[in-house]
């Protein structure tokens, strides 16, 4: 099953409570996906750095002292913020590539769940409400988010086979089904020089998109391809710097509502989860068409 | 008038008063407020009673209904009024996916428009459905009727049995075996019945409709067609 909740605010005076929006919603997912459960934030992006999110299964012992290590490693100062299992790291843009090298040499068993100006995510194995309150999800301020609650049926229930799953620079994919095609793609998407973490059939959808993006194609270019070379069923929530896709495959079995105010765009894989936003009474609520692509930036 | 508040009292408190009403009751009016798309609500009813939803509901609302008007005041999430043996029910918004799945009887009315598979499997229900409906709809209709004031969207009726398909608008593309059949008086009359009894009538007139059916060649195996099953 799964289940997929997204908000892409268009009125910063709700930035302040997206995190907290977003718990609602996701909590509310649990039962569409009691297994694991992740959400992508958006925001605080600061001029000349940008973020790496890393996570570890021994946060104790990996996490300690890394920023200073990092910090010899490159020469210019890292900072750490660590939540949970997680950590934020914040690192001059030019020297992105340069910090991730050093991890992996002095780290090799920190992995890292995104990289970009203004993405962080975070994902568990657990119940929504505990992974949520595990990295304080609620008092998380952005610009738009993305969550997702696990039932899988594709690969194992493991912290890297939660989504969101990001496969470049400030991008993330949600999605609420099942692929039939993804060993060939991923095959040839390793061709193309993608690197995989999982057996996952969502991460070879991320990874599609974010290849389509590297060669040039927009987000929504992007998404018109996928439709034409992605086999199976889903519903996909995508994210990147300042936008927000949804498309649901042709078939369009797996359910999705959206809603839209003057103050948001949201997205739930069902109504349940939309009902407590501020304004939805009045919000225009429809279900995305088949086969289309629908995207919002800011 | 029974008022319930699903968001105090729960989801299993409304369903079993619902259905520990059984026959002839006097408790025939009732309204529920704060849905808040909450799955199943009123599904399963068996008794003569009026129910009002103020707001918009979740999976299967009003399923296997028998004998219930059952009056949703916003919009119906997947699979609204599954399977119903009688009654009415009215949806004042719009419907997500198979709407009226295989109903056996009575009257579903969406007053918006129906996403995909609108009336899958409909075994004797009747929908009149005041705007549009989505793709795959009526796949493997056995009987009743399916009236759209709207358009219908790819594959309508593909599989179909006995069940008639009316649509005013366009029609994207029929399904495997469904094809157009000559309106006939027989036809006209039905839809007016079924456009009133929908509280269509004032929008549209019988003669503004097409009618599609089964051609019927799917019926029974056919050899010389073994290589496409």
């Amino acid at each position: 099953m799964c289940g997929i909740v997204g908000l892409f605010l268009k009125d910063p005076k709700l930035e302040p409570r997206l995190g907290e929006l977003l718990t609602d919603m996701l909590i509310t997912m649990t039962d569409r996906g009691p297994d694991s459960a992740g959400i992508a934030i958006y925001g605080g992006a600061k001029d000349g750095l940008g973020k790496i999110t890393i996570q570890s299964s021994e946060p104790a012992k990996d996490f300690k002292d890394l920023d200073g290590e990092l910090h010899s490693a490159i020469g210019q100062p890292v900072t750490m913020k660590i939540k949970s299992t997680h950590a934020v790291l914040e690192v001059p843009l030019d020297q992105m590539d340069a910090a991730r090298s050093a991890l992996a040499h002095l780290r090799p068993g920190v992995k890292v769940m995104s990289a970009g100006d203004a993405i962080e995510i975070f994902k568990e194995v657990g119940l929504p409400k505990d992974v949520a309150a595990r990295f304080e999800v609620a008092k998380m301020k952005g610009t738009h988010g993305i969550g997702h609650t696990r039932m899988a049926t594709e690969s194992a229930v493991t912290t890297m086979g939660a989504h969101p799953f990001s496969t470049g620079p400030d991008q993330c994919l949600v999605h609420n089904g099942s692929l039939s095609n993804h060993n060939g793609l991923r095959r040839e998407l390793i061709r193309k020089g993608m690197t995989f973490e999982t057996q996952n059939d969502t991460e070879v959808a991320a990874a599609y998109v974010s290849q389509k993006l590297k060669e040039g194609e927009d987000l929504g270019t992007a998404l018109e391809s996928g439709l034409e070379d992605l086999d199976g069923f889903y519903t996909f929530v995508v994210g990147t710097k300042n936008g927000f896709g949804v498309v649901r495959d042709p078939i369009a079995c797996k359910p999705a509502v959206m809603a839209e105010t003057d103050e948001y765009v949201a997205f739930g894989s069902e109504y349940r989860a939309l009902v407590n936003l501020p304004g939805i009474e009045n919000a225009r609520v429809w279900e995305p068409e088949p086969a289309t692509v629908y995207f919002w930036e800011r | 008038m029974q008022s319930f508040d699903l968001g105090k009292e729960g989801l299993r408190a409304l369903n079993s008063a619902l259905h520990a009403l059984k026959g002839q009751t006097n408790m025939t009016d009732w309204e529920v407020i704060n849905p808040k798309g909450a799955h199943a609500i009123a599904a399963g009813v068996d008794a003569p009673v009026s129910i009002t939803v103020h707001g918009s509901t979740g999976y299967y609302c009003a399923g296997m209904n028998k004998h219930a008007t059952i009056h949703i005041k916003g919009s119906a999430g997947p699979g609204v009024a599954e399977n119903m043996m009688s009654g009415t029910v009215i949806v004042e918004g719009n419907a997500s996916q198979y709407a009226g799945a295989t109903g056996r009887g009575g009257l579903l009315v969406i007053k918006g428009n129906a996403a995909s598979r609108c009336g899958v499997s409909m075994k004797g229900i009747d929908i009149v459905v005041h705007g549009s409906i989505g793709h795959m709809s009526a796949f493997m209709a056995q009987s009743g009727n399916l009236v759209v004031l709207g358009d219908a969207g790819d594959a309508l009726g593909d599989s179909l049995y006995e069940a008639r398909l009316f649509v005013r608008g366009s029609v994207k593309s029929l399904g495997a075996d469904c094809i157009e059949k000559e309106m006939r008086d027989e036809h006209y009359s039905l839809l007016e019945e079924l456009l009133r009894k929908g509280e269509a009538d004032g929008k549209a007139k019988p003669e503004e409709f097409r009618r599609y059916g089964s051609a019927r060649k799917l019926y029974n195996f056919n050899i010389d067609n073994a290589s496409a099953y």
